[in-house]
């Protein structure tokens, strides 16, 4: 295993399309509740710790090669929002692309041929992880941290956002990253044995509701 | 367990009104807090209406049948002393067998309050409703009082013929007053599969954020509406905006859900009034 495979896999320039998402910022600054660095710092914390710790669990349970079916019907049911299930598989779709070029591995293609319509990212994060030869911590650290990097990154477009203070925010959020990647493949662990219930289910009512008005906006930035 | 239900001036076959009784005092409480049980059972009687051969509950937990004429039975479930308290752990337990039709509403708001040692109270709805059955649960509001913790899980089970209608609000604090810690965790079940599996987290001790731009924002009243209907399975209703801070969507499923947010109780009651009349 090369632990440099998950700088590769989380690099903001890893080609899969992220950076046309902005994680609900866009919403979010529009609604006027973000408004700076420390507003865009609270709206990465409920994230993170909401649709970021559940994105972090499904991932790093992929890793330990739980099955994806399973999972993505999981992340189905954690993803009330159509807005975000048709976005989270779209990312997937892009995701796995790049995936299978950079480890190619049967279990992507097993994952291309059972989704053709695209998995959710972070099941497909989980599998291209596992091609990589990383483990399940380093896929809830991957995912834990695109979870926060999108919406900071799409802030510093929306607000013209000093990008030294969008990455202070990212580093003040370090500690944190920490602890919900432990605890992510701690409960993909449990859900080897338990199934996918004991997968973390928390939601961000703010996001979902603003996820459906975002979609109907007629000119947007971002996709999500 | 019988003779607890008759003390409460339960009986299956004549009282068909809502009778008032002065809240009970409150059983010696171990340190463990209050320990009780509700469960309601419905199913098809012989005239094409529903029957409820179970209805039982104990301690702050008591059911009364409400008079209907159509084929649906109606209970209320009312709350005959304050709580949950820290400590307390309260069931519900609500099965509706195919052919039958149930609505089950509250007398009254639900106030999460804080014990005498500080520990947390557990309040857990199970819901099971059968291929061809049908349930309205429609309770009031939670209210999460300052300095109190509570853990509520709300499971339903629905066969791939069951209809379901399913209201949550949660209110975080009483008027002008500071929020206690609420967890919340809502999983709803279809055919053996999970349509929807949600957990809320907010008030002192929540995991950062929660009041934040990604989660309330400052909203003091946060709610659901689930509306699970074979029908959906062709055709559901589309995803729609109602007002600023409200949104209908259809879920992975022949299921729909309004997800509220508003800056009080009445306020979000009016917007899921106006979904549910959209949707039924």
């Amino acid at each position: 295993m090369s632990r440099a495979a998950l700088l590769v896999l989380a690099d903001g320039r890893f080609p899969a399309g992220g950076h046309a998402h902005s994680g609900g910022a866009e919403a979010a600054v529009k609604a006027g509740r973000i408004t700076g660095a420390a507003s865009l710092e609270d709206f990465c914390r409920g994230r993170l710790h909401t649709t970021g710790t559940v994105s972090a669990a499904l991932a790093a349970a992929a890793a330990l090669g739980l099955d994806p079916v399973a999972l993505d019907e999981a992340a189905d049911a954690r993803t009330p929002s159509a807005a975000l299930r048709v976005a989270a598989r779209r990312l997937g779709r892009q995701l796995l692309r790049a995936a299978r070029v950079a480890w190619p591995a049967p279990e992507l293609d097993a994952l291309a041929r059972q989704f053709p319509k695209g998995a959710h990212q972070p099941v497909v994060l989980g599998v291209a992880a596992r091609a990589a030869g990383l483990d399940a911590e380093d896929a809830a650290y991957c995912s834990a941290y695109e979870s926060v990097s999108g919406p900071a990154t799409a802030v510093v477009r929306l607000l013209s956002l000093d990008p030294f203070d969008a990455t202070a925010v990212l580093a003040r959020l370090a500690p944190q990253l920490d602890e919900v990647a432990r605890a992510a493949a701690e409960s993909a662990r449990r859900a080897v044995g338990e199934g996918v219930d004991a997968l973390p289910a928390a939601s961000a009512p703010l996001l979902e509701v603003g996820a459906e008005g975002h979609a109907g906006w007629a000119v947007r930035l971002f996709a999500s | 367990m019988d003779e607890e239900a008759d003390r409460t001036g339960i009986d299956h076959s004549r009282t068909d009104t809502v009778t008032h009784h002065p809240p009970s005092p409150r059983p010696p409480q171990s340190p463990a807090g209050v320990q009780a049980r509700a469960r309601i059972a419905a199913r098809p009687d012989a005239r094409g209406r529903t029957a409820l051969p179970v209805l039982h509950g104990e301690g702050p937990l008591a059911l009364r049948r409400t008079r209907t004429t159509g084929p649906e039975a109606h209970v209320m479930l009312v709350g005959a002393m304050s709580g949950p308290l820290g400590g307390d752990h309260l069931t519900v337990e609500a099965e509706v067998a195919e052919g039958a039709r149930l609505s089950v509403g509250s007398a009254a708001a639900t106030i999460a309050l804080p014990g005498q040692d500080g520990a947390p109270a557990r309040y857990d709805v199970s819901l099971t409703v059968a291929d061809g059955a049908e349930l309205h649960w429609l309770p009031e509001q939670l209210i999460s009082a300052r300095g109190s913790e509570l853990r509520v899980t709300t499971r339903a089970d629905i066969g791939a013929g069951g209809r379901l209608v399913l209201r949550e609000e949660q209110v975080l604090g009483r008027t002008g007053e500071a929020p206690g810690l609420l967890h919340s965790r809502l999983t709803v079940r279809r055919a053996g599969r999970t349509l929807l599996d949600q957990e809320l987290s907010c008030g002192p001790g929540a995991p950062t954020g929660w009041d934040g731009p990604a989660v309330l924002a400052g909203h003091r009243a946060v709610g659901q509406l689930i509306v699970v209907r074979p029908e959906f399975e062709h055709e559901g209703p589309k995803p729609a905006m109602l007002g600023d801070s409200a949104a209908l969507t259809p879920l992975a499923g022949p299921a729909a859900l309004v997800t509220a947010l508003a800056p009080d109780a009445l306020r979000l009651r009016h917007i899921l009034d106006d979904a549910l009349n959209r949707l039924t």
